[in-house]
């Protein structure tokens, strides 16, 4: 019992709290560029997701395995990067040879992850917080759902800034940022939620 | 005269945060406070002029096919010696970043200078525009952490500022204010310089814009 109450406050934490794009500034790139049409943030928030918790289960065992058991914990961060980067090539190709429609929904946005922060950040995090392997699991699961909701909430906004006119020099980026920060407001609200979870 | 044009490209015209809108995620991130933001400034500069070098060393010798692969293993080398080198010598810094500083390894900005730049171009003028895109990161850096540690935390590099202590806005330095001050640094730009920002964060900034294929997206967007 107190196992899953633990999993699932990692998953809160990491869904609400600790927000990946909106508190820890991880992904920004994607969270900006991809989140002009609903149906784009999805695809990319749900590759995202796939690709954190794949790069987990494989990063984790190396860093605990090969990493520590050596005493190369120095090689961490090429390691991982190297993995996620054959990872993603992967599955790309996968993808495209037996789910050729998956492939064409997801495929364009898997390349792009190969670089996205949030991906390394996730499984560099799961070491530094000590989690086990179903922790980390959980925690990356909860931090790619986190991205795709705040992926959809954004998408969902600039919808309606399109058809709005700020001043001249807020057009385009600046604007975009504006509405970011006030999404991101509305997440510091879930600052309590863990603590009183079970209470 | 050219050198000089390509030092200065970095720094002013092409500023890769605030004009080319690259790196945007250490750039919220680390600027809550100007100590931070000069030890992550210096920590990109060092990978940049470094890897510039590399690259740009290697550029007969590395095959076109496996490029990108090889620079992040180049760039990863040289983040590892920053890593390594703060956590001897400035430990609170290295604290502060955590995981932000090996995190250069996938900052936009290290990557694609070096396929738009150090892949094409000789040793020298590699290292030229390392220098001046690493000092127009540190300069964008240090603007934003300036402007939110002076009146977010009413301080400056920690320093206590008598009357803006008292009366400070602390959502400068938590995660909303991140975005609302990089918004209003790219507004003043936008009102101010002749060399506008991109209207759109888009694709061609991004290194992996090759390997995707750029054309690909925008297809898809339509």
């Amino acid at each position: 019992m107190d196992m899953l109450k633990n999993l699932i406050i990692i998953m809160m934490t990491s869904v609400l709290v600790n927000n990946y794009v909106l508190t820890k500034f991880l992904g920004i790139c994607p969270f900006l560029g991809v989140s002009k049409k609903t149906n784009q943030a999805v695809g990319m928030g749900i590759a995202v997701t796939f690709v954190m918790l794949l790069a987990t289960a494989v990063t984790w065992p190396i860093q605990e395995y090969v990493l520590n058991a050596f005493g190369l914990e120095y090689l961490q961060t090429i390691v991982f990067i190297l993995v996620i980067a054959a990872l993603v090539q992967l599955v790309e190709m996968f993808l495209k040879k037996s789910i050729p429609a998956l492939h064409a929904s997801l495929g364009i946005y898997l390349p792009l992850i190969t670089t996205n922060c949030a991906v390394l950040g996730v499984c560099k995090n799961n070491i530094t917080d000590e989690f086990g392997f179903v922790e980390s699991l959980v925690s990356s699961l909860g931090a790619g759902l986190g991205f795709l909701l705040a992926m959809v909430l954004f998408a969902g906004v600039r919808s309606r800034i399109e058809s709005s006119k700020p001043p001249k020099s807020f057009e385009g980026v600046p604007i975009t940022l504006t509405a970011a920060a006030i999404v991101a407001l509305s997440f510091l609200g879930f600052g309590g939620i863990i603590e009183n979870l079970f209470a | 005269m050219n050198k000089m044009k390509t030092l200065l490209n970095g720094i002013l015209k092409e500023n890769p945060v605030l004009v080319l809108l690259l790196g945007t995620c250490p750039t919220l991130a680390v600027t809550a406070d100007a100590k931070s933001a000069l030890g992550m400034g210096a920590a990109a500069f060092f990978v940049l002029v470094g890897s510039n070098l590399v690259i740009s060393l290697l550029r007969n010798i590395i095959p076109d096919k496996v490029r990108i692969p090889s620079y992040i293993v180049i760039i990863a080398g040289f983040v590892t010696i920053v890593e390594m080198l703060m956590h001897a010598f400035f430990p609170s810094i290295y604290e502060a970043l955590g995981v932000f500083l090996s995190l250069i390894v996938v900052n936009c900005i290290i990557l694609g200078r070096a396929e738009m730049f150090a892949s094409k171009n000789k040793v020298v003028e590699s290292i030229i525009d390392g220098v001046g895109m690493g000092i127009g990161f540190l300069f964008a850096l240090l603007a934003m952490a300036v402007i939110r540690e002076v009146f977010g935390a009413g301080s400056f590099f920690g320093m206590e500022i008598p009357f803006l202590k008292d009366y400070c806005f602390p959502i400068l330095t938590s995660a909303p204010g991140g975005f609302f001050v990089f918004g209003l640094l790219i507004a003043a730009v936008n009102k101010f310089s002749t060399r506008k920002p991109k209207k759109e964060f888009g694709c061609e900034g991004c290194p992996s814009a090759a390997t995707c294929g750029k054309t690909k997206c925008e297809k898809e967007a339509e």
